[in-house]
């Protein structure tokens, strides 16, 4: 390392220490600043995590499935036998069906989703919930099994064996099954509470109770040789369905999910703005912290600038202290982030399947404590700047 | 004594006016002031209050800038330079010696009389024995690690003026340096600006209303509304 390389590393330290030693000079001013910092970072942290949770089920679905459903509206189902009609269109690797069974354990407190779904076709199309073969084929082979993803397992503490029974408020009755599986996810974005039973139970139920309902489905999924392909085959489904009773609306699977959180949307938009105004508050509390310190060490700067310190050294002093409360309470805030987003999912798990800090947000977090430091330290700096060496002496005393 | 031809001449200030304002209105400060400064001068300024001697000072420092005339020091008209020009010529050039100390109270007496070194290329090393010679001329060596809040008003006095002489400036520039002691430690302090005038040969500027200080001055001129009235030695 060459001389000058030394200096400038030697220089940097020594205001380092001297910018480190002044945030610290009105302790309890900076403290409060810092943890101000701290739980902006950490609300922002948590409320962008909520909506990047509504948008998990956006974010895990595949590019190379659709989903037909009845156009007219989810609540509508359609005929069982279209699967046939479906499988034979160019570009159809596989179809499967599902319904949606709205069934609660014990009561409506313990919700969690539950689907009745045709078992070989459906498993082979999520990969990534991911099953034991000796479990999975339990599940395929007993009518009433049901299987059940690990966290909702952990929920009720329900074992491989065990028998519970749900509660249908679409489908009246009380439904028992045998829990024959428990699948994991392949990844970090599967969601782990799911359950999911034979659509034949459903169905030969519904034959003897209610016939008029029996052999009818929610939606159907369709694999594709190719998802380049996907609007194509898309249309070739409606098409194949138009003008029948049931007609069909066919879309890629990341479409459908956000038809759902597009209900939602101004939640999601009002959770966004507040998450930055959260941000821009810290951002005026800071400025005014860094103002009133500027202000404080007006004489100061101007011995520095009398000792022929120039104009960014000064600058360097008040940008330095500023990114160092805001640095310090943004790592703070964004370390406290996982175990608070950790214990939020736990809590809000029901409605929050997948809960977990993504990468983004903790850009987003570094980048809001380095953009608050500097702002805060814009107007103090310029103030400081201009401040006439002889005035600046004048204000001592 | 009175700069005479054969003594070099440090300073030189000629036909220098300067004036505030207060809104529209100028407030002539200083008017048409013509005066030199040998080499190793001891200069007391004296007058009262508004008179414009920390003005005068502050314009031979280069802190302020004249609005006419100009001022040479050590051959450089410092009227000429820029404001950056003018920040490392007082590095190299001025030692500022304040009423109030002014010392940073977040650092210690070592790392305050460090700072002016900051902007010089000497080594670490280099400028510990700088500060460490600095510290020995103003007795306070012991004191080396103490925060100016550990110090008395005396002792913070000598640290500031370790760190006026630490760079080995043309000239020290005093604003009443004495202003906020007792007795006994102003008799220190002028004492000791004394021993760098007469044993280092530093040539000093002194502004002060005390006559006690002024005495020790080689020459004393006062300054009466913005123009020098009287000169003694």
């Amino acid at each position: 390392m060459s001389f000058a390389t030394w200096k400038k590393a030697y220089s940097a330290m020594f205001l380092l220490k001297l910018l480190s030693r002044n945030a610290f000079r009105h302790r309890l001013r900076t403290l409060l600043t810092i943890l101000g910092i701290t739980v902006a970072i950490l609300a922002f942290g948590l409320l962008q995590t909520v909506v990047s949770a509504w948008y998990a089920g956006v974010n895990a679905s595949s590019a190379a499935r659709l989903i037909s459903r009845n156009s007219i509206s989810l609540i509508f189902s359609l005929p069982i036998s279209y699967q046939e009609r479906i499988r034979r269109i160019e570009g159809v690797s596989s179809v499967s069906y599902a319904n949606w069974f709205g069934g609660v354990y014990i009561n409506e407190k313990n919700f969690f989703p539950n689907f009745a779904i045709e078992p070989q076709g459906y498993l082979a199309l999520y990969p990534e919930f991911v099953l034991e073969p000796s479990q999975k084929q339990a599940f395929i082979s007993d009518r009433k099994g049901c299987v059940i993803g690990r966290k909702l397992a952990e929920r009720f503490g329900w074992k491989i064996g065990d028998g519970l029974t749900l509660k249908g408020t679409i489908f009246p009755g009380n439904w028992e099954f045998v829990v024959r599986a428990i699948y994991t996810g392949a990844d970090k974005s599967t969601d782990e509470s799911q359950f999911f039973f034979h659509w034949d139970y459903l169905n030969e139920s519904l034959k003897k109770t209610m016939p008029r309902r029996a052999d009818q489905t929610g939606i159907y999924l369709i694999g594709l040789t190719n998802p380049q392909a996907a609007a194509e085959v898309s249309m070739a489904v409606d098409a194949t369905f138009k003008n029948s009773l049931a007609e069909t609306l066919t879309e890629t699977e990341k479409a459908f999910q956000l038809s759902f959180v597009s209900m939602t949307e101004a939640i999601v938009i009002a959770i966004r703005i507040v998450s930055f105004v959260v941000i821009i508050i810290i951002m005026v509390v800071v400025a005014n912290t860094m103002a009133m310190t500027a202000r404080e060490r007006i004489g100061e700067y101007a011995i520095f600038k009398a000792m022929g310190f120039q104009w960014y050294h000064v600058a360097g002093m008040i940008f330095g202290e500023s990114l160092f409360i805001s640095i310090t309470g943004g790592g703070l805030g964004i370390l406290l982030t996982f175990p608070v987003a950790h214990k939020f999912g736990e809590v809000m798990g029901q409605f929050f399947p997948i809960f977990q800090v993504e990468s983004s947000t903790l850009y987003m977090d570094m980048f809001f404590c380095l953009i608050v430091g500097v702002i805060a330290g814009v107007f103090p700096a310029m103030r400081a700047i201009k401040i006439n060496v002889a005035d600046g002496l004048r204000r001592i005393g | 004594m009175l700069p005479d031809q054969n003594q070099e001449i440090i300073v030189s200030v000629n036909a220098v006016s300067k004036s505030y304002y207060r809104g529209n209105q100028p407030v002539p400060v200083l008017e048409e002031i013509t005066f030199d400064i040998a080499r190793g001068e001891y200069l007391a300024l004296m007058g009262p209050s508004g008179s414009g001697k920390s003005t005068l000072l502050n314009l031979i420092a280069g802190i302020d800038t004249v609005d006419s005339g100009s001022i040479f020091v050590d051959g450089l008209d410092i009227a000429l330079l820029s404001e950056a020009e003018l920040a490392a010529w007082r590095a190299a050039n001025v030692g500022f010696i304040f009423q109030f100390y002014n010392l940073i109270p977040v650092l210690t007496a070592y790392e305050n009389i460090e700072l002016p070194l900051l902007l010089t290329a000497l080594t670490r090393r280099e400028r510990r024995e700088h500060v460490e010679t600095a510290l020995a001329v103003v007795n306070l060596t012991d004191r080396a690690e103490h925060y100016p809040s550990q110090l008395s008003g005396g002792q913070q006095q000598r640290v500031a003026i370790a760190r006026a002489i630490v760079t080995d400036p043309t000239v020290l520039v005093a604003d009443e340096p004495t202003g906020d002691l007792d007795r006994v430690s102003a008799g220190e302090i002028l004492g000791l600006m004394s021993r760098l005038n007469s044993d280092f040969g530093k040539t000093i500027i002194m502004v002060t209303h005390d006559p006690r200080a002024a005495e020790k001055a080689h020459v004393i001129r006062h300054l009466e509304k913005g123009v020098l009235s009287d000169v003694s030695t």
